[in-house]
């Protein structure tokens, strides 16, 4: 099922800034996202994560700087997909939703049924497909989200606090589908609040304070030695301002 | 002397006038509905989605010309379809074709505003979904009006009613002229004027029932599409 | 239950293809054998046309489309050219239309006569006057009196009738004088509303459905005459008019079966128009 490695990896940041006025939610950013595993950004609020997630998926362009996939700017999102913290349900029924997502993918008519059974499947909605999107509850809805995101067979997959707003019992069915989806190869990068969802998922780990990266690093290091005063004031638990 | 449930007795049992009148009043309303749902509906969106200089303008005359006069758009009509105006060719006035374009040209604005506000609603909801699932500019449009269709079907039916009640317009432009252009609302008028009031109440209660039918369909559509997640 | 989701679009939009259908079959209509006549409120709130047109159909074929407006509309609309006969009653005024070249000949048809209604409690005290006396006793007591003010034949008459007793109403009119700018019946219907005097004429009156308190206090007058003339509109400045059907109506109206279809109309036993198209100078 899997394809390729796609040609939008490694995504290059070089001395990336957003700005909306004259507010500057990402500042002088150099960052590259390549190689496989799982990357967090971990952060307070308005430490620009989502900006930087958007940034990566090509849905804002940088105020200055360059981002740019496989080496090129402008590149369609292909084998990019994104959960957004607050997914959009399409007015149409669990599987309208998945066929949506897969029509634009461009896949044949005459797969999409299989196509969507198994990602239906794969996210542990099976026999969900004709209930009405919007009225699946809030991890369910979470759960369609991820199996229309993957309906792009995507290289590269961001989630903006994936888990944010659901149950334990929710939040660890979608951790478990994450972890899964990395297994495969997809290069998962994602944002949240959750300090045990970040060792429970991380391969890397990038501490992002007011628009910049505070430290990057291996998980591990990360949470055992780390090597900032930012960092080990967040893992202690204090107020980042 | 003015008692609706006799006079609707009158109405149904007495005139055998009353069927064309009906459909005509159907026929134009609802031709005026489709062809300013083609015209309103398209608009609506190009506004919804575009962003110019002067747009606010445009939204607000569009919202504005909700509340056109009909008697305004009458007159308008009638003198450019008039023998002696510049569609006089046509020989358009006094038909019923003269009183859909009326009333199209009374509805495209309701239409228009209506789908204005559902469309950037809905795309203010669908926008980063859609970019991310790298969706075209009119697979964008058609994804939009579809899942929005359940609250565009309302703005068809305030079209209709406005289309459906209206005697300013049609009046002017028809002629009210017996078994060719009267309608229900040209009829109330003239049985108001032969001071035949139980007739005028009894129509008025027959286009009534026909709006709230109208309604309860739409609204019946709506629930459906409620049930499947749709609206 | 995808497949009866799809059903009920399917039965939505066949209801809709079934209710627009017949919007093809309109322009069809519209090359029937048939002309336009514009007319007054009068001929038609009396029902008059209802009952002489079937019988010119039968005879002819043709479709006559009356549209009713005030005498003064009635007369533009023709001038305009979007009517093919003018069928009104203002003497001076059809003149003019034919004087200025919009209509080719004035033909007389028919008179009915005016009426001066009013409430019952007869505040003026004007029953059974001339309606000169009863129109000073009006203005003398500032009793309300409802105004067509549409330019319509009635109301042309009422200005003249007023100027008849040296009232120029234009400049002496009151609170008591109400121009309403519509109809005849409008007009009863206001004047029986508010219990004031009006000027209509005899057939409205007669088939008026809501007379309530109203009645007729002046009648009979000489000067409250009214005469109907027909005209076809001149198709030199309009070829869009149907010159021989035009004129095959007006033939009927002043033909001897027209006149007498004309005089067989009555309301409750009584005849609303009095035909005269043979009586030089009506």
């Amino acid at each position: 099922m899997m394809r390729a490695p796609s040609d939008e990896l490694p995504i290059r940041f070089e001395n990336v800034s957003f700005a909306v006025r004259d507010v500057r939610a990402i500042a002088d950013l150099e960052w590259a996202i390549g190689g496989t595993g799982t990357t967090v950004l971990l952060g307070p609020n308005g430490a620009g994560k989502t900006t930087l997630l958007r940034l990566a998926m090509g849905l804002i362009r940088p105020t200055s700087g360059r981002v740019s996939w496989g080496g090129r700017e402008n590149v369609p999102p292909t084998r990019r997909a994104f959960l957004f913290q607050r997914p959009a349900m399409l007015r149409r029924s669990a599987a309208g939703n998945i066929h949506y997502a897969l029509a634009a993918a461009g896949l044949p008519r005459a797969e999409r049924n299989t196509r969507a059974t198994t990602l239906l499947t794969q996210v542990g909605l099976e026999g969900f497909g004709e209930r009405p999107a919007r009225q699946l509850s809030g991890g369910e809805q979470q759960r369609l989200a991820l199996a229309r995101a993957l309906a792009r067979d995507p290289a590269v997959l961001f989630l903006d606090e994936p888990t944010a707003s659901l149950d334990p019992a929710s939040t660890k069915s979608i951790e478990d589908i994450i972890r899964g989806i990395a297994a495969r190869g997809v290069r998962v990068v994602m944002s949240t609040h959750d300090l045990g969802q970040a060792r429970r998922l991380a391969d890397d780990i990038v501490l992002m304070h007011r628009g910049r990266t505070a430290e990057t690093g291996k998980a591990g290091t990360f949470f055992d030695a780390p090597s900032t005063l930012e960092a080990r004031r967040f893992l202690n638990g204090d107020l980042l301002i | 002397m003015l008692e609706p449930a006799s006079a609707l007795q009158l109405v149904l049992s007495g005139d055998p006038g009353l069927f064309a009148i009906v459909r005509l009043s159907l026929l134009v309303s609802l031709s005026a509905v489709l062809c300013a749902a083609l015209i309103g509906v398209p608009a609506g969106a190009a506004l919804a989605l575009t962003r110019f200089p002067g747009r606010d303008a445009v939204v607000v005359i569009l919202n504005a010309m909700m509340g056109l006069p009909p008697v305004v758009v009458g007159l308008a009509i009638y003198l450019l379809l008039s023998r002696s105006g510049p569609l006089g060719s046509f020989g358009l006035l006094f038909t019923p074709q003269a009183m859909i374009i009326a009333q199209t040209l009374l509805v495209a604005p309701i239409i228009a505003a209506l789908a204005r506000q559902t469309i950037e609603d809905l795309s203010a909801e669908y926008r980063d979904e859609l970019t991310a699932m790298d969706v075209g500019p009119f697979a964008k449009v058609a994804t939009l009006i579809w899942d929005g269709r359940f609250s565009l079907i309302t703005a068809l039916l305030a079209g209709f009613g406005r289309a459906a009640a209206e005697v300013g317009a049609v009046i002017i432009v028809g002629g009210n002229i017996e078994g060719f252009t009267r309608t229900m609302t040209t009829a109330i008028a003239l049985e108001t004027s032969k001071g035949d009031l139980p007739m005028a109440i009894g129509l008025g209660v027959i286009l009534m029932g026909i709006v709230i039918l109208v309604n309860a369909l739409a609204w019946a559509t709506r629930r459906t599409g409620e049930r499947y997640g749709a609206a | 239950m995808l497949a009866r989701r799809h059903l009920l679009s399917a039965v939505f939009l066949a209801a809709l293809v079934a209710a627009f259908a017949p919007a093809l079959a309109v322009p069809a209509l519209a090359q029937d054998k048939s002309i336009v006549v514009s007319s007054t409120t009068s001929t038609q709130d009396s029902g008059l046309f209802g009952h002489i047109l079937p019988m010119f159909k039968a005879k002819t074929g043709i479709d006559v489309k009356v549209v009713a407006q005030g005498t003064g509309q009635a007369l533009d609309t023709g001038k305009r050219g979007d009517a093919d006969v003018v069928f009104v009653h203002a003497k001076s005024q059809e003149e003019k239309f034919v004087a200025d070249g919009a209509g080719v000949k004035r033909h007389p048809v028919m008179y009915n006569d005016l009426v001066l209604i009013g409430p019952k409690a007869d505040p003026a005290g004007i029953k059974g006057k001339n309606i000169d006396d009863a129109l000073k006793a009006i203005q003398a007591n500032n009793a309300s009196f409802i105004s067509r003010g549409d330019r319509s034949g009635t109301h042309s008459a009422e200005i003249n009738l007023w100027k008849a007793v040296g009232v120029d109403i234009a400049k002496d009119k009151g609170p008591w004088y109400k121009e309403i700018g519509q109809g005849m019946g409008a007009a009863l219907n206001t004047a029986g509303a508010s219990g004031a005097y009006v000027l209509a004429d005899r057939g409205t009156w007669i088939s008026f459905k809501n007379k309530g308190d109203l009645d007729i206090l002046v009648e009979g007058d000489n000067k409250l005459f009214n005469q109907y003339g027909v005209i076809l509109v001149n198709s030199e400045k309009h070829p869009s008019v149907k010159k021989e059907l035009g004129q095959s109506f007006i033939d009927w109206l002043v033909s001897a079966e027209g006149q007498k279809a004309i005089a067989d109309y009555k309301i409750e036993g009584q005849q609303l128009f009095f035909p005269n198209a043979s009586v030089p100078g009506a």
